[in-house]
């Protein structure tokens, strides 16, 4: 494809709309970040700027890292995301295989199901698995906070639609070559779809790193706590109006977020339009 | 080492059938072509062979082993594939690695970092190395082993397509379609070397193609296949020259070969397009018949008559050694086809009428349902005869 440039009014038109909405979405963003290095008296002046005059960084985010168990907040945010992640891939590509690969009768009404699963908001199931959590006795714990998760509609339907594209013949191969259907799933299929793995996993961090409804349900041990969580707690309980270590914290909590996406970005792209396109 | 032995193979998908009753025997290092329009079943056939796919009846055995259930990589058989299928994400040297780790190393010594240290995984690594490289050696890969398949040129994933079959030294090599997707100098060049390894590996190769130039230069023998049937299975010379039917007839030779609705006169005589052809005498009188003449069976004359067509010049092919004549020839549907020998292209141009003649030993005759008439055959004569009783 080669770039097409535009008569001059029509690219001012299309720059103005991407501008604006680019940064309709960055100002809050910036606006965080501006907070978390001003001092209490600036923030609430009534003239308005980005960059402080008094420049407060340190303190506030010292005041954020110290004065809450942020750190362990984030240990439990990386703890349970990983695990969910993990457990969502081992349990998704063989369905996935399945449904793509395998002929057996039902498959199209299962992946029917699949799809209506994928319609359906978490939230709905939060009552049902509340109580079901109770019962097996996993509520406020790791594993309350991970279990809900591991059976990942997206992630079925992601991975399917991708393995669908990978000719039959290589997964003939794979067989005359003496591995066994689990081998060709985590040997073979999950290796060549790397792109939409990468692509999920970036979707699963993001949703469960910044989940909050269902951990305020699950877990009320502190120590258990995920970050937007555990900041939310944190802002009730110790900031009151202290803002600035409050967005310090909340910087901190989306950095690792930022991050990621930047530096897996090519993948993610390529992984959700590759399936579509190959 | 192993023979097939493939009895009444059934298979239909749903209610489509695919393959209806194929029987075949294909013995020890025999090189066996199946050969047919896509969509004649012969893939579907191959499949089968290898486990990839269950026969809805009938029953495979490989060597003395009946093999109806046995897993793919039990088998003993070997594929290449039209598509090569290697796997991308691994190095030639790990794709030609695949099948001899997945046959000599435990689970537990296959596993990434702590199988090295298993007890024996390094002397069979070692072993298997050594293999890998003999055999990419010998295909002229060896310098190739540490690319990912998606650096290399179609020529060389065919090769190493063939070698991860080749380097487990299975008794069977199975082949689908494996140059179709080479251009057509590779083609010609990889089909050598697929006929080469055949004569010196000395198993058994089974070959499936579309292309009946592959089926004709590779084979020992070729099995027609069409809609679901086997037609004939033969020598290639036997084949062409000497088809069961009318339809292995068409569908082998290029040109096609000319087919000419006829009826048979007293005498011995079967009447078509404004002329006469001698045939067998025993076929009764009245009967319908298809006679089949090789566009080289035809030889210029200087006059019509007996055993000769006529018609007009409709187009001229220069092939150089070769000139294919396309003629109008009243009373057929179809332009008939002679290749002539390029010296005589002065004489041929465009609306001259030319008189082409036949011996009566290279007509092909057909009965009316496409089954081959054959001289002195009564079998099949008597049977024309019983059928004209009943009618």
């Amino acid at each position: 494809m080669r770039a097409q440039r535009l008569a001059p009014p029509s690219a001012i038109v299309r720059h103005a709309v991407l501008l604006i909405s680019g940064a309709l979405i960055l100002i809050p963003f910036v606006w965080m970040v501006s907070l978390s290095i001003k001092s209490p008296g600036e923030i609430f002046r009534a003239s308005f700027s980005f960059w402080p005059e008094q420049f407060y960084g340190i303190e506030n985010y010292t005041e954020a890292l110290t004065s809450s168990p942020l750190p362990r907040y984030m240990l439990n945010g990386v703890v349970v995301c990983a695990a969910i992640l993990a457990l969502q891939i081992v349990i998704c590509a063989p369905a996935a295989y399945a449904l793509a690969k395998l002929d057996f009768p039902g498959r199209n009404l299962l992946f029917a199901l699949v799809l209506i699963a994928l319609l359906l908001p978490h939230e709905m199931l939060a009552l049902p698995l509340f109580i079901l959590g109770a019962k097996l006795g996993i509520l406020n714990s790791y594993a309350g906070l991970v279990f809900p998760y591991v059976v990942s509609p997206l992630g079925i339907f992601l991975f399917r639609q991708f393995f669908k594209t990978i000719p039959d013949d290589v997964v003939h191969a794979a067989r005359l070559d003496g591995f066994s259907e689990l081998g060709i799933v985590s040997r073979i299929m999950v290796p060549m779809a790397l792109p939409a793995i990468i692509a999920f996993g970036i979707f699963s961090v993001v949703s469960h790193w910044n989940s909050l409804f269902w951990p305020l349900i699950a877990v009320r041990d502190q120590n258990l706590m995920p970050p937007p969580l555990g900041i939310m707690v944190f802002k009730n309980e110790e900031a009151g109006n202290d803002y600035g270590p409050l967005m310090a914290a909340s910087t901190l909590v989306v950095l690792p977020l930022i991050i990621a996406f930047l530096s897996a970005q090519r993948w993610f792209v390529e992984g959700l339009t590759g399936g579509a396109v190959k | 080492m192993a023979a097939i032995t493939i009895e009444k193979i059934e298979k239909s998908f749903g209610a489509t059938p695919v393959l209806r009753d194929v029987s075949l025997k294909i013995a020890d290092g025999e090189f066996l072509t199946l050969l047919g329009p896509s969509g004649c079943g012969k893939s579907t056939l191959l499949r089968i062979l290898a486990g990839l796919e269950v026969q809805t009846g009938g029953s495979v055995a490989i060597g003395e082993r009946v093999v109806d259930g046995v897993r793919p990589n039990w088998r003993d058989v070997a594929m290449v594939f039209q598509s090569y299928a290697l796997y991308p994400h691994m190095t030639v040297q790990e794709n030609m690695a695949v099948p001899l780790r997945m046959r000599r190393l435990s689970a537990w010594q296959r596993l990434p970092l702590v199988g090295r240290f298993r007890p024996g995984t390094k002397a069979v690594a070692a072993e298997i190395e050594t293999e890998v490289m003999r055999t990419a050696k010998a295909l002229g890969i060896g310098h190739l082993l540490a690319r990912k398949p998606g650096q290399l040129s179609g020529g060389q994933r065919q090769r190493v397509a063939v070698g991860r079959a080749m380097v487990r030294q299975p008794a069977v090599f199975l082949m689908d379609e494996p140059l179709s997707n080479l251009d057509a100098k590779l083609r010609v060049q990889m089909r050598a070397e697929i006929k080469e390894l055949h004569d010196r590996l000395g198993v058994t190769f089974v070959y499936v193609t579309h292309d009946q130039s592959e089926a004709m230069t590779m084979s020992d023998r070729v099995a027609v296949m069409l809609d679901g049937e086997l037609l004939q299975v033969a020598a290639p010379q036997e084949i062409y020259a000497n088809p069961d039917d009318l339809r292995v007839a068409e569908f082998i030779g290029s040109p096609k070969i000319n087919k000419l609705q006829a009826r048979v006169r007293d005498g011995g005589l079967a009447e078509t397009a404004g002329t006469s052809f001698t045939i067998p005498a025993d076929i009764a009188l009245g009967t319908d018949v298809a006679l089949g003449i090789r566009p080289e069976a035809f030889h210029l004359v200087e006059a019509g008559g007996h055993n000769i067509l006529t018609g007009a010049v409709r187009l001229v092919e220069h092939m150089g050694s070769d000139l294919y004549v396309h003629l109008d020839v009243p009373g057929t549907h179809h332009p008939v086809i002679a290749r002539l020998l390029a010296e005589r292209a002065p004489q041929i141009t465009f609306g001259r009428t030319l008189h082409l003649g036949v011996k009566p030993e290279r007509l092909l005759l057909f009965a009316g349902d496409g089954r081959r008439l054959r001289p002195h055959d009564h079998k099949s004569a008597s049977l024309v005869k019983m059928k004209e009783r009943v009618q």
